[in-house]
């Protein structure tokens, strides 16, 4: 019997493709430019192979919940996470800072 | 480009329909405002790419596979070297290669990438949701013709089907047939036939009477 991970999935039964499509959203958007810029040649800091172990690190029940840039951004926090680039404190206060701003920009929109 | 407000939050407030946030839309946000804060590159770096990506079309390579319809030996080195081809005619394809698959009157080629999402990228724009979706890349390996169909894309028996699995190191474009009644048509005419769903196989290029 083949021993396959998740995202190794040629091959195996699905049901039909949907064509339908959407346009990315800007935020989408950001995480390909972050993901790319960190990339450069000058700064090295991802590539596309730790990019992917990251995605396929998450895990079945994560990589299917998450939609795809969901993933790629996951992936990349967590290696710029282990490579010490930014530290789970900084992430968590930055996230509560962004998340208090923007809850306070949806009030002042309402 | 900014509308000249805001600077330490890399310019970008989200939009009202970006309402309800979810927690990765916030992590993203929170991740580059970090990178520009600690001065690992800077906002307008982050908008140029995006503004990069944003120009990368499918008509990129319809402008190249036309080139390959009207000039033969234009074909030959596309389908030799499509990096060098493609910036003969100002086109950057970047640093990871592509291969360039010719669809004939005996076989149809299909690109699909099982593991992942590897897609021509810098030649068509970034892969529609589809290319990525569990269907897709399950499917189009074991049973392509199926696959095609559910694209309206009927191969008959007698043409060989071929399944290119793309990886981190080598993407594909596929050249489709050049469509019957364009003899005098010239470049810009013929690009208009070509469309990315084409140059990943999944769909014939355009014939005159749909346009």
């Amino acid at each position: 019997m083949t021993i396959r991970r998740h995202h190794d999935m040629g091959g195996l039964e699905a049901g039909p493709v949907d064509a339908s499509e959407h346009d990315y959203a800007m935020w989408e958007k950001r995480v390909d430019a972050i993901v790319k810029v960190l990339s450069t040649p000058d700064r090295k800091l991802l590539s596309t192979d730790e990019l992917r172990r990251g995605i396929e690190e998450l895990g079945p029940g994560v990589y299917d919940e998450l939609s795809y840039y969901e993933r790629w951004i996951s992936s990349a926090t967590n290696l710029l996470l282990e490579k010490g680039v930014i530290t789970v404190d900084e992430l968590g206060k930055k996230m509560a800072e962004v998340e208090a701003r923007w809850t306070k920009d949806r009030e002042g929109a309402e | 480009m900014s509308k000249g407000h805001s600077h330490d939050h890399a310019d970008y407030q989200p939009d009202i329909e970006d309402f309800p946030f979810s927690e990765r839309m916030v992590m993203t946000q929170a991740v580059a405002e970090l990178i520009v804060e600690k001065g690992i590159c800077t906002a307008d770096e982050l908008r140029q790419q995006i503004e990069l990506m944003d120009s990368k079309e499918p008509a990129l390579g319809a402008r190249l596979v036309a080139k390959t319809w009207v000039d033969p030996n234009y074909k030959a080195r596309v389908l030799d070297n499509c990096a060098k081809a493609a910036a003969e005619i100002g086109i950057d394809i970047g640093d990871i290669p592509i291969k360039a698959i010719e669809n004939t009157a005996d076989v149809h080629n299909i690109v699909v990438c099982t593991l992942c999402s590897c897609y021509p990228r810098l030649l068509i724009g970034l892969p529609p949701d589809w290319y990525k979706s569990r269907a897709y890349r399950s499917r189009a390996v074991k049973e392509p013709r199926k696959v095609l169909e559910e694209f309206g894309t009927h191969i008959p028996d007698n043409v060989e089907v071929r399944v290119h699995d793309s990886t981190a190191d080598l993407r594909y474009l596929v050249l489709p047939a050049r469509p019957d009644g364009t003899g005098d048509w010239d470049e810009q005419q013929l690009a208009r036939l070509i469309t990315r769903d084409s140059m990943v196989g999944v769909t014939p290029a355009k014939s005159p009477e749909d346009i």
